[in-house]
């Protein structure tokens, strides 16, 4: 049967050059990162160039993009979260297209690589801290200090706090990672099914081969829906966060 | 002449045309802004069944986020302090403790702590 990691594996392409003694290597995942920065780059400048006032049908796609995503910001981080929607509207269409990119057929999945899942949630991260400290000073702490909490447990509090805001780029960056890891994995095992059924039984394989195949086409419609529901739960979780930066609690 | 002084005299005109469409097109924005209602957005579009396997898994990630950052502060205080166990206990403790404060944050229980800056 294939083996359903394989899949995973980071396979060197060309050398780009070297920095120190680390050899700078061209990868399938970062061919796959370029191709879906080529494809949302392709998308949006190719609808906008020539835009109608009636949309076709793809200038209607980038523009209920466009929309989704200011929407998910206004609804969390208010109207001055828009000065984000670059970082945003860039991270939402990178992680759907690398998901939905993944899910055809011998490419590569480069959402299920914590790496980089770790990096769009540190970037978050650093992008919260960075911006909370330059528009409010140490008052960015007050993030950290609830109000309403007597004195004497306040220091516990404060160290529960600052715990919980340390473990956000982990759940940010696990959960996108091993939900895309876990179901290309599942797909591959139910595909290995169907082949390893139909090559070792003859006729009565080919018969029970169907059952795993209808359950890899509704796990593919699964997979199509999980790409959407984590890059959307990323971005939006993302925007929560920036939030925090905007106006960090009094 | 007679064409040139029109067109002077167009242009305030003109502009005062579409400072006013302008202004029209952001009231009716507003307007359209007003009438969706907020808790649409928030909601991922798809099946209940499916939005509740994204929010349980949300829900774990989160408990085990805390526990793993607790677990990681106090191994390295023991390491560098010298005071293992206690690093170890403390922040494990905490850990959880951040990671039970995260999943009540994650199912909407406590507010966050920017929230109430949101609503206002």
């Amino acid at each position: 049967m294939a083996d359903p990691i394989h899949q995973f594996e980071i396979v060197n392409l060309f050398p780009l050059g070297k920095i120190g003694s680390t050899e700078i290597q061209f990868t399938n995942s970062a061919l796959f990162m370029v191709v879906a920065v080529a494809v949302t780059g392709l998308l949006m400048l190719g609808t906008t160039s020539g835009r109608q006032l009636v949309p076709g049908r793809l200038q209607a796609m980038a523009e209920v993009t466009y929309e989704f995503v200011a929407d998910m910001i206004r609804s969390t981080a208010g109207e001055e979260g828009m000065r984000f929607f670059p970082l945003v509207f860039s991270l939402f269409c990178f992680i759907l297209f690398a998901n939905v990119i993944g899910i055809v057929p011998y490419t590569f999945t480069v959402t299920s690589h914590i790496v980089v899942t770790a990096s769009l949630a540190l970037l978050v991260f650093f992008t919260v801290i960075v911006y909370g400290l330059y528009s409010h000073g140490l008052g960015f702490f007050r993030l950290f200090v609830p109000h309403g909490i007597p004195g004497y447990i306040l220091p516990f509090v404060v160290l529960i706090e600052i715990v919980s805001f340390l473990s956000r780029p982990i759940s940010h960056s696990v959960r996108l990672f091993a939900n895309m890891l876990a179901g290309h994995i599942t797909l591959k095992v139910f595909a290995g099914f169907v082949a390893g059924l139909g090559g070792a039984l003859g006729l009565v394989g080919w018969v029970g081969g169907t059952l795993p195949l209808i359950m890899v086409i509704a796990l593919t419609a699964l997979e199509l829906l999980v790409a959407f529901l984590q890059a959307y739960v990323f971005t939006l979780l993302a925007c929560i966060y920036l939030s925090d930066a905007l106006h960090p609690g009094h | 002449m007679a064409p040139n002084a029109h067109d002077r005299d167009d242009r305030p005109a003109e502009e005062a045309d579409l400072s006013a469409r302008l202004q029209r097109l952001g009231e009716k924005l507003d307007r359209h802004r007003e009438s969706i209602t907020p808790g649409d957005a928030s909601a991922p579009r798809s099946g209940p069944r499916f939005a509740g396997f994204a929010r349980g898994f949300r829900l774990s990630s989160e408990l085990v986020a805390g526990v793993i950052v607790g677990a990681v502060i106090g191994w390295s205080l023991d390491h560098w302090l010298g005071i293992s166990p206690w690093g170890m206990i403390i922040f494990l403790l905490v850990g959880f403790a951040a990671g039970v404060v995260n999943v009540m944050r994650a199912a909407g229980v406590v507010p966050d702590p920017g929230a109430k800056d949101r609503d206002a």
